[in-house]
């Protein structure tokens, strides 16, 4: 167990270096130029060369890389071009709204996706499974912004039940989280239906309900444990899902979240904040599935870890 | 994955009584008998009739700006009167940009994902072949590219890059082949262990003739799958690109763009929001509902499962 942790946190680590290495690259080389948007319009050519030799702009690639990285390792992610502040403190300010949203989408999610999946599989073949799994199917094809502005014309503009965008209280949350969970949920349905299924087949389901045991306790006690508890393993594999596509939802509620700092940062070619968040949420990933793997054996004896 | 027990009772049947009636439909005939299939099929169609047929259908050009087509006061016309689905903030027919969108829709989501098919199949197969310190370098670049936030990546690149059709494609293709690679690489594994492989080696058979004659024809089912689910992924893409304003750029109309450039009006004028909305939620919804058919008919690791 201990090998196998560490063996998967030094390739965690050297993913997340190749990660780096070619983000950086693809800002190097992509004809970006940062100093005209630092520098503005009316500057002279003698000043962009100024701020570009104060950036270290002009040197060569590897020298910059190692530079970065060499911060990186200190816990330095250098400063934003245009706001002038660490990029690590806006980053850590900007965090717990994208937690935040993050939980109350994973549990709407869960909510709606086991429901879903527990009931189309007892509905198995009839008119309800079909219609659920209909769903599930709208669920994966409908792009995130037209749901987010249909949700926001719905239940904001009107019926006035929640604001139209922005953060603070309990009901700014309830509208991103909900379409995010709406369109994550089709996924956990299926995959609850199809394990719900083949536990409903097994033997001691049989034996529960030759003993007369309720349906409902059946269903609740005895099958959906052992249906639901590998799905939830999956959670993991979300949580970087989530780190690296809330670009679009937080940007149409306004939510102050990281996604949408990076989306400011890639309109003003703001390079630091761009590589910051980019490794931020490429550790949500590779972390999201080594807690899968990690959660998989814990769930379902029979899986080993190698 | 979603099977009914309606449409898929003709199978179902036949599997049971195989010894005296195999079935001999074929896969295009089952999946015609299929719904949901069939379903996603015609509105395939449709899209593509619409596309197709764009210059004859439309009843205007989709960039002229129509005097009559805004109100006295400037706001854009709602469905119902000359313009059959309104018009858009600068007087244009919706009903004619949307068919021309269609057009951008559909080209960029099968020659992004036709893209994403070659470099994943490229990839796998070598990988999945050769082995040695080339497959396990190649899949080494993949577990890489799977740790990036791939939107983040997408929208990154195309911010940066000021984009055209092509490119955009070629950006969607860059973060879409992944998941290619990684299921082509596990099957062509499997394949290559199979004995008709050694037989046709030890008969002195070259690398090529194997790769080319032996083993793409049993992936072709897996690529088929992909290729179609991987469009719906694609369009998703571009429309989410071109909803941020870094996709395909205006006046070349996108069923993105569309909603990027009506959004503010999306309270007073929601049809220039959600009819967009609707189209590429249905052509996302089609693929997907036909690759999933797809996949439950051709994928021999899927058949019979729920």
């Amino acid at each position: 167990m201990a090998a196998y942790l560490a063996r998967r946190l030094i390739l965690s680590a050297l993913i997340l270096l190749g990660v780096s290495l070619i983000t950086f690259f693809l800002l190097f080389v992509l004809p970006a130029d940062p100093v005209r948007q630092i520098a503005g319009r009316s500057a002279t050519p003698q000043t962009v060369e100024n701020i570009r030799t104060q950036l270290g702009l002009d040197q060569p690639f590897l020298v910059q890389y190692t530079r970065y990285l060499g911060g990186l390792l200190q816990g330095d992610m250098g400063r934003s071009y245009l706001q002038k502040t660490e990029v690590s403190s806006l980053i850590a300010a900007r965090m717990p709204a994208t937690l935040l949203l993050m939980a109350g989408a994973i549990t709407c999610e869960l909510i709606l996706g086991i429901g879903m999946g527990v009931a189309a599989a007892l509905m198995r073949g009839r008119l309800g499974d079909q219609a659920l799994m209909m769903t599930s199917f709208v669920t994966v094809s409908a792009p995130q912004f037209v749901v987010s502005l249909l949700m926001l014309y719905v239940f904001a503009v009107q019926l006035n039940w929640f604001p139209i965008g922005g953060y603070g209280t309990f009901a700014h949350l309830v509208l991103p989280a909900v379409t995010l969970g709406l369109l994550g949920s089709g996924w956990y349905a299926r995959m609850v239906r199809s394990s719900m299924i083949d536990v409903l087949r097994a033997d001691y389901i049989r034996t529960a309900r030759a003993k007369g045991l309720p349906r409902l306790r059946i269903v609740l006690r005895h099958a959906m444990p052992n249906a639901v508890l590998p799905v939830i393993a999956m959670i993991g594999i979300d949580i970087g899902m989530f780190m690296g596509g809330i670009v679009v939802v937080e940007s149409v509620f306004g939510w102050p979240g990281i996604g949408q700092l990076a989306w400011q940062a890639i309109q003003r070619i703001d390079i630091p904040i761009i590589m910051g968040v980019t490794l931020v949420s490429a550790c949500a990933i590779v972390l999201g599935n080594l807690l899968a793997d990690l959660i998989a054996p814990l769930v379902d004896p029979r899986i080993k870890l190698r | 994955m979603s099977r009914g027990k309606e449409w898929v009772q003709p199978t179902e049947r036949a599997g049971m009584t195989s010894i005296t009636a195999p079935d001999s439909a074929g896969p295009l005939t089952r999946l015609l008998r299929r719904k949901l299939a069939l379903f996603g099929l015609i509105l395939i169609a449709l899209v593509v009739a619409g596309a197709v047929l764009a210059p004859w259908i439309a009843p205007f050009a989709p960039e002229e700006q129509h005097f009559d087509g805004l109100t006295l006061q400037g706001a854009p016309l709602p469905p119902g009167g000359a313009y059959l689905l309104g018009t858009d903030l600068l007087g244009r027919d919706l009903f004619s940009r949307l068919l021309y969108g269609a057009r951008t829709s559909l080209l960029i989501g099968v020659v992004a994902n036709g893209l994403a098919l070659l470099i994943g199949t490229l990839v796998g197969i070598t990988a999945g072949y050769l082995r040695g310190w080339i497959g396990g370098a190649l899949m080494r670049f993949t577990d890489l590219m799977m740790a990036f936030p791939a939107l983040l990546l997408a929208i990154c690149l195309a911010a940066i890059l000021s984009p055209s059709l092509w490119i955009v494609a070629m950006v969607i293709a860059l973060v879409n082949w992944v998941q290619v690679a990684r299921v082509i690489y596990t099957e062509t594994i499997s394949l290559s262990e199979r004995d008709f492989i050694a037989a046709e080696r030890t008969l002195g058979a070259g690398t090529g003739r194997i790769l080319f004659r032996h083993i793409l024809p049993h992936l072709m089912p897996t690529i088929i799958v992909w290729g179609t689910l991987g469009i719906s992924t694609s369009v998703l893409l571009e429309a989410t690109l071109s909803f941020l304003g870094v996709g395909v750029q205006p006046p070349t109309p996108s069923w993105g763009n569309i909603v990027f450039e009506n959004q503010t009006y999306f309270q007073s004028a929601p049809w220039l929001v959600f009819l967009p909305g609707a189209a590429i939620l249905a052509l996302a919804l089609a693929f997907n509902l036909v690759g999933d058919a797809l996949r439950d008919e051709l994928d021999p690791t899927q058949r019979g499962r729920d």
